[in-house]
């Protein structure tokens, strides 16, 4: 068994009345690759704030890399590729090579310096991911694909060992969505990195993950994807489409 | 040969009157204070109206007009008295659109209005510092005491030092607040801090342009600078730039023609922005 580097204790989350996360515990080790699934309002993205410590929890423990959510310090060991552009401000005068540096801010103390040696990180982790011309345009000019390439950049400048994307692929028409799965599955098997993703297409993310976390504001199934394919396993958690198209796309 | 050496006797006119004119000494200490406050003015308006909060300045102003009355009332110096009682507003807008169910927008409202209130109720009831405290509704910068001068440099001191040390903090909870949660910066205290800024920077501009007037120095270079600039670092220069001529502009053709100050810098602000509009779309 690899290293744990999230342990998810009986967590619940609840907003005002509503009660988002209902007593959900999961361990991730080291390496895994693990798709986040489940139905709209089912607290996918409440469950990956949390595990990000982004959101305070009602009960229960979140232990990131050895560390307690809430006094969670190793910010560089993380990093996070937010719904597409849903925090982004179109007029925002910034360039693809400062918005790529603020990934860089984790691993620093204030008064927080972008050094000559931080900008060659950062041209160089453009240039892995294909975009080094792109390094002056500003964000808003670029397409979505783009954007999304930028935003990956700027999750993995700081060289985390956990990445979290939040849906990537909603924007992406099917080849950027092919070739941004390629990517991070490269990430997952030459670098290490672990990785949990959000994703709707709970098909799709079959030809990709290790594990499925399928939850419905309860933990609906957490384990490898080959076991939840077994028509048996599950079968009564899922329409039958679900299962159909999990069990095509795995094989 | 008549007209070149009139044009050469007019210029030789228009140079000694300019080299007259910077030799006042009111006229040194506005360019002095009013070079620092239009730079401060600029940078904090440029984080503040890309976090949408354009208006708190507005806010903070009117508030200060309260706050100046209150001194006034006491006896005591009114910016001594501005300051706490504005940074107190701005930390309240902040907390009472935070835990209130109150848009910021609406918080900036009560804030203000309450602050105008208090102002008119102080001055109705003391009857005797009206003349003063309506003069600090649309400013006098020529008229800028020694103490004010100090005080002005002094805190835009502050205040750069402070953006300095917290500018990538700044700039990160100012493009995307989540995502810079994510990276450890501590977004409430740059929350907090941006507001106390906002308050120091509205207290001095009050001076300059005066309360009515106040919001449109921290607006106008920072919308300008955003029609043309497309790194934040560049979009920061040109708004301190835009603010400093805008200030020296003003302030020189508001001596020369005999008009406002204040407003005179807010139209040359106005100015800049109206070009940099028609220059992008002409060339963009």
């Amino acid at each position: 068994m690899n290293e744990i580097i999230i342990d998810v204790k009986n967590v619940s989350i609840r907003f005002g009345q509503n009660k988002v996360i209902d007593d959900i515990s999961f361990q991730v080790e080291r390496g895994d690759f693990i798709g986040l699934a489940g139905p709209n309002g089912a607290g996918k993205t409440t469950l990956a704030k949390a595990i990000l410590c982004l959101l305070p929890l009602e009960s229960g423990t979140i232990t990131l890399f050895g560390q307690h959510g809430a006094r969670f310090n190793y910010f560089s060991k993380i990093g996070y590729l937010p719904q597409k552009n849903s925090n982004l401000n179109s007029i925002f005068p910034a360039s693809v090579e400062e918005v790529v540096s603020l990934g860089l801010l984790a691993a620093k103390k204030i008064p927080k310096v972008i050094t000559k040696s931080d900008q060659s990180k950062v041209r160089k982790t453009l240039g892995e991911l294909g975009i080094l011309k792109l390094k002056n345009k500003m964000l808003s000019e670029l397409s979505g694909g783009q954007q999304q390439r930028v935003l990956l950049a700027r999750a993995l400048v700081s060289e985390p060992e956990l990445l979290v994307f939040d849906e990537p692929s909603t924007a992406l028409d099917p080849a950027s969505r092919n070739n941004f799965f390629r990517l991070i599955r490269t990430l997952n098997r030459k670098k290490g990195i672990t990785i949990i993703l959000i994703t709707h297409d709970t098909g799709y993310i079959g030809n990709y993950a290790n594990k499925l976390l399928y939850i419905d504001r309860r933990l609906v199934y957490f384990g490898e994807i080959s076991a939840f394919c077994k028509p048996k396993k599950g079968g009564h958690f899922f329409e039958k489409t679900d299962n159909h198209i999990i069990w095509h796309q795995h094989n | 040969m008549k007209k070149p050496i009139i044009i050469l006797f007019g210029i030789s006119i228009i140079n000694m009157e300019i080299i007259n004119f910077l030799q006042y000494s009111f006229v040194q200490k506005a360019f002095l204070a009013g070079s620092f406050v239009a730079v401060v003015c600029s940078i904090l308006g440029l984080f503040l109206v890309l976090r949408k909060m354009s208006l708190i300045g507005d806010g903070l102003s009117h508030v200060s007009f309260g706050a100046i009355a209150l001194g006034l009332f006491f006896g005591f110096y009114p910016f001594y008295v501005a300051i706490p009682v504005v940074m107190i507003a701005s930390f309240f807008i902040l907390k009472i659109s935070e835990k209130a169910k109150i848009y910021g927008d609406a918080a900036i409202g009560i804030v203000s209005s309450v602050g105008i209130a208090g102002g008119v109720i102080l001055a109705s009831a003391s009857n005797g510092f009206n003349v003063d405290l309506f003069s600090y509704l649309f400013g006098n910068i020529l008229a800028i005491s020694n103490t004010e001068v100090i005080l002005s440099i002094v805190l835009s001191l502050i205040v750069m030092i402070l953006v300095y040390v917290f500018y990538w903090d700044l700039f990160s909870a100012t493009f995307d607040e989540e995502y810079a949660k994510t990276t450890g910066v501590k977004t409430n205290f740059i929350n907090i801090l941006i507001a106390f800024l906002t308050a120091i920077t509205v207290i001095l501009s009050v001076k300059m342009v005066g309360v009515m007037l106040v919001s449109a120095l921290l607006i106008l270079p920072a919308v300008t600078a955003l029609q043309l600039s497309k790194k934040f670092q560049v979009a920061l220069l040109m708004s301190s730039f835009i603010s400093l001529f805008s200030v020296l502009l003003g302030i020189t053709f508001s001596f020369f023609l005999d008009l406002p100050t204040g407003a005179m810098i807010v139209m040359m602000n106005f100015l800049f922005f109206c070009l940099t509009f028609f220059y992008r779309k002409v060339f963009d």
